[in-house]
């Protein structure tokens, strides 16, 4: 046996070599040009035994410091039920491919399916895709979508309080792909409105990207902007913390065409970036223009209930040049993973991790500016469960007082400005500790 | 397995005042006080009500109904589905790894970060190339900020002309669909029966508005690219850069590398070369890896490693920008890393050997059957044009389904679309012996079958959780979610 994972003996290899009339293994690469073979083996180490990789990730593990959480700006620390983590590491979930073969993936397209109806639900909204990648290349999906659903219009509003590795995403794929996207300003930590109807009634914009809740945490109010969004021909696309939606005004209710966002709030470890979840949902009328995977349902020829890959000739690798897309995947385990997420909390438990989050961020809020040595950045605002501080020190040596006592304190934004978030998972004890930090500083 | 009561759909097996869940005491009265409530939902979203064990049954049954590489053989082509290795996901969900937020000071986040850098290093190694970035997402993730990468160098050089990406006809319909989302016209260049790139009808198309040649090498048919030294300085010489799709690098794994071959920019994917699980879709990477003089344009931000020996995230503004919200897939990435790791430098050189040998054995061993529209030794994969015998009516659709009938997932079927019944076979190095010779006589199975009960064969499949969906009545009058389902 050469290794572990390759089941060749010497013999087999022999016996397959005769049935293909070669008599070495150099002799299936003759095609390649002498000058291209390598010739050596990789500078690389050698194979390892599983307690040498174990050990080695061990000591990677060893050297990070895993601390309490109270950063966000997208992600958060919400509380992940055991039942997942079982239900994903069944290998007939996690080993299989996307599937194209419906007779023997049904598991997969019917936990799509429960994923697209939750996702409905939770916006507000018609139709939901299979998902995306993440909330940053799923929002600058939309974008580009809004351009291919609106006739001869090829500019893109976007609010400067959407977050921000958000609006570099969407700028990047807008230089690419030849999008003009201009800021709606920020005025006072929310959306400047009278520069959005003032860019809106030129009438050359096919879409306008906001934030639920925004950037600095703020629940901005949107009431009249899809009306005015639309009186204008353009469409209305809302970026959205999943989990917020639990609670707070949807997407649907807003009178939003599309709503896109990430979904790793719906219980997702935090994994250092990912794989997270990108979520994309629509009004029916935009169903033929969405981007991704769709599954429907439909009947078998016994007449039974089953679901199948639907509408692909929206997809990209049948489309090919004519794509508007490119994406041919979706984050299918991720979709499982908060399936049964909402499957367990349901309609109650989303709505109570938002009111201990919300609870808990404005106690946080009000003991830190009791301290005496932080003020809220945005007072007058309403937020959810993340806000703003601005301190009287330095955040870098608060957020470095924080990790020698175990705790991510925030997010900075500037030298003195911190974003600050809180989840079900934050104890009132730990918010203490963080105030008892502050109050020393 | 109790299909009829647990495989109905979550919603259904839904029963008000039952609850899966209990939150944490956080010391804090749960409350929405502070937001106004016209901010709030009017209406509740209809989430179903279920216990813990519903919920658990419900989602092991429909486990049941699916198959995955644990499950049997899937010698899905161009998908590399080889075996994903137990002690990657150990690796991947420690918490050590899994609870790290991805704005946490880099000081805390040391082991992540060399774990990232050592990874680059090692596919730098794979590749040939000079750096790489493991920022994106997927395959086609990848592609698309490859292309990016060489918008920006032309960029870069003010050479704005260069608007056009040559693909082969023989290519993945991904390639085409980046090229369209990164803003360059797309032109097709035929290939010669084989499937390999023919350098006369290169040749003419290469002018100066050309910004990137892209090739899968192997390409799909499972045929190297022979020219390839001629086909890079070609592309070289017109000012535009070569671009390889990794989606069949499997073969080369321990025998060639892109980098050497002339190749610019490549991309990898993770979840087939590196063993990473597909996931029922997702999630994958895509890593692009980019030759000496590229490296600035990879995308923000960028994992570094300072001259201390720490590791630190950077961005700049010469990079082409931002692709994605953070550093990229990093559970996925620390599966890659285990793998390589397990698998050692001379693990590594059996990859694509051994993946090539399983191949042209399944091929040499059924070509009597199915039509083999290219004679010759294949890399790892190879495309049958159907079976032998086009009397019978049988068509590759039919074979598909009737390997599933057999405890076998299907081929890829009808791509590449250069035949009318291909049928693309990638075995991967993982497949053993008695595995193989078991497909092949179920393949000879169906083949006779085809002559003897051509209709039992049309038929198939017989024994999968369901029989074949009516897709075209799904795409006619499409129902996506419960509850347009429950409105019928």
């Amino acid at each position: 046996m050469l290794h572990r994972y390759f089941p060749h003996t010497e013999e087999d290899i022999s016996v397959m070599l005769q049935k293909c009339g070669l008599s070495d293994m150099k002799d299936l690469y003759s095609d390649v040009p002498e000058q291209l073979l390598l010739g050596c083996d990789y500078d690389l180490p050698d194979e390892w035994s599983e307690k040498e990789v174990r050990d080695f990730f061990k000591r990677l593990g060893d050297k990070n410091r895993n601390l309490t959480c109270f950063a966000g700006n997208g992600y958060y620390d919400h509380y992940s039920p055991a039942v997942i983590s079982a239900i994903l590491s069944r290998s007939e979930f996690l080993t299989a491919y996307t599937p194209y073969q419906p007779e023997i993936s049904q598991g997969t397209l019917q936990y799509i399916f429960e994923y697209q109806s939750m996702m409905t639900q939770l916006t507000g909204l018609d139709v939901s895709n299979a998902s995306m990648y993440d909330g940053a290349t799923a929002t600058a999906e939309a974008m580009m979508m809004t351009i291919a659903s609106v006739r001869k219009r090829n500019k893109v509003l976007v609010s400067a309080t959407i977050a921000p590795q958000v609006l570099n995403v969407m700028k990047t794929y807008a230089h690419y792909h030849g999008v003009e996207l201009e800021l709606i300003k920020e005025k006072d930590g929310v959306t400047d409105k009278s520069d959005f109807e003032e860019k809106i009634c030129k009438g050359d914009v096919a879409g306008v990207v906001v934030a639920i809740p925004n950037r600095y945490g703020i629940l901005e109010d949107y009431a009249g902007w899809a009306d005015m969004i639309h009186r204008n021909k353009a469409l209305l696309v809302m970026n959205c913390v999943a989990s917020a939606l639990g609670a707070v005004k949807s997407p649907g209710e807003w009178g939003a065409d599309i709503a896109v966002g990430d979904a790793q709030s719906l219980g997702m470890p935090l994994n250092y970036g990912g794989p997270y979840l990108g979520f994309m949902c629509a009004t029916k009328a935009l169903m033929r223009k969405i981007p991704g995977r769709i599954v429907g349902a439909t009947k078998d020829k016994d007449g039974k209930r089953s679901f199948v890959l639907t509408l692909q000739a929206r997809e990209q690798h049948i489309r090919r040049e004519k794509a508007t897309s490119n994406i041919c995947s979706n984050q299918g385990l991720m979709a499982l993973y908060v399936t049964i997420y909402m499957s367990l909390l349901g309609t109650d438990g989303l709505k109570e991790v938002n009111e201990l989050s919300c609870a808990g961020a404005h106690y946080l809020a009000e003991a830190l500016v009791n301290t005496g040595k932080v003020a809220l950045k945005y007072s007058d605002k309403p937020y959810l469960n993340e806000f703003v501080v601005v301190t009287s020190f330095s955040v870098d040596e608060l957020i470095s007082k924080g990790v020698e006592a175990g705790i991510l304190c925030g997010v900075k934004l500037s030298e003195n400005e911190m974003l600050i978030a809180v989840t079900e998972m934050r104890t009132r004890e730990e918010m203490d500790q963080l105030v008892g930090l502050v109050s020393k500083m | 397995m109790n299909r009829e009561l647990y495989g109905k759909l979550i919603f259904e097996l839904s029963h008000k005042g039952r609850k899966g869940y209990k939150l944490p005491n956080t010391g804090v009265k749960a409350s929405m006080e502070g937001v106004p409530a016209e901010l709030l939902r009017s209406t509740s979203p209809a989430l179903p009500e279920v216990d813990e064990l519903t919920v658990v049954r419900h989602y092991t049954n429909m486990s049941n109904n699916n198959f995955g590489v644990d499950t049997g053989f899937y010698p899905l082509g161009s998908c590399t589905m080889k075996y994903n290795p137990k002690i990657n996901e150990e690796i991947a969900t420690d918490p050590r790894l899994a609870s790290l937020h991805p704005d946490q000071p880099t000081y805390t986040t040391q082991g992540a970060l060399e774990l990232y850098h050592t990874l680059e290093l090692y596919l730098s190694e794979i590749g040939g190339m000079a750096e790489f970035t493991l920022n994106p997402y997927a395959g086609a993730h990848g592609e698309l900020t490859g292309l990016m990468v060489i918008r920006a160098y032309h960029e870069q050089n003010g050479d704005s002309k260069r608007t056009k990406v040559i693909v082969p006809d023989s290519a993945h319909g991904t390639n085409p669909a980046s090229a369209a989302v990164a803003g360059l016209t797309i032109v097709e260049v035929k290939s010669r029966p084989d499937g390999t790139v023919d350098v006369d009808d290169l040749r003419p198309l290469l002018d100066d508005t050309v910004a990137a040649v892209m090739m899968t090498n192997p390409n799909t048919l499972g045929i190297f690219e022979r020219n390839i030294p001629e086909i890079a300085s070609l592309v070289h010489d017109a000012g535009a850069l070569l671009y390889y799709d990794g989606a069949n690098l499997n073969p080369m794994v321990g025998v060639a590398r892109p980098g050497d071959m002339g190749f610019d920019v490549m991309h990898i994917n993770l979840h087939k070369t590196f063993s990473t699980p597909h996931g029922g879709g997702g999630p994958g990477a895509g890593p692009v890896g980019v030759r000496k003089g590229l490296e600035h344009l990879l995308p923000n931000p960028r994992v570094v490693m300072n001259e201390d020996g720490t590791y630190g995230i950077e961005y700049s503004d010469e990079s082409l920008g931002q692709i994605s919200g953070t550093l990229g897939n990093f559970a996925v990435c620390a599966r890659a890393l285990s793998y390589i790791l397990s698998l050692g430098r001379n693990g590594l050189k059996w990859v694509g050997p051994l993946a090539t040998l399983n191949a042209n054995y399944i091929k040499e061993s059924l070509k009597d059957k199915y039509l083999l529209p290219i004679d010759g030794v294949c890399k790892h994969e190879f495309v049958f044009d159907g079976l032998k015998d086009k009397s019978t009516g049988v068509t590759t659709l039919n074979v598909a389904k009737r390997l599933l009938d057999f405890g076998f997932h299907a081929p890829t079927i009808y791509f590449p679309l250069l035949f009318h019944e291909s049928l693309m076979i990638e075995p991967t190095e993982t497949e053993s012996l008695e595995t193989i010779d078991e497909f092949i006589s179920v393949m000879s199975r169906i083949a006779d079958e085809s002559i003897a009960d051509p209709d039992m064969v049309k038929d198939a499949p017989h024994n999968t959780p369901i029989s074949h969906p009516d897709d075209t009545e799904a795409a006619l009058h499409p129902v996506v979610s419960y509850f347009e389902l429950s409105a019928q």
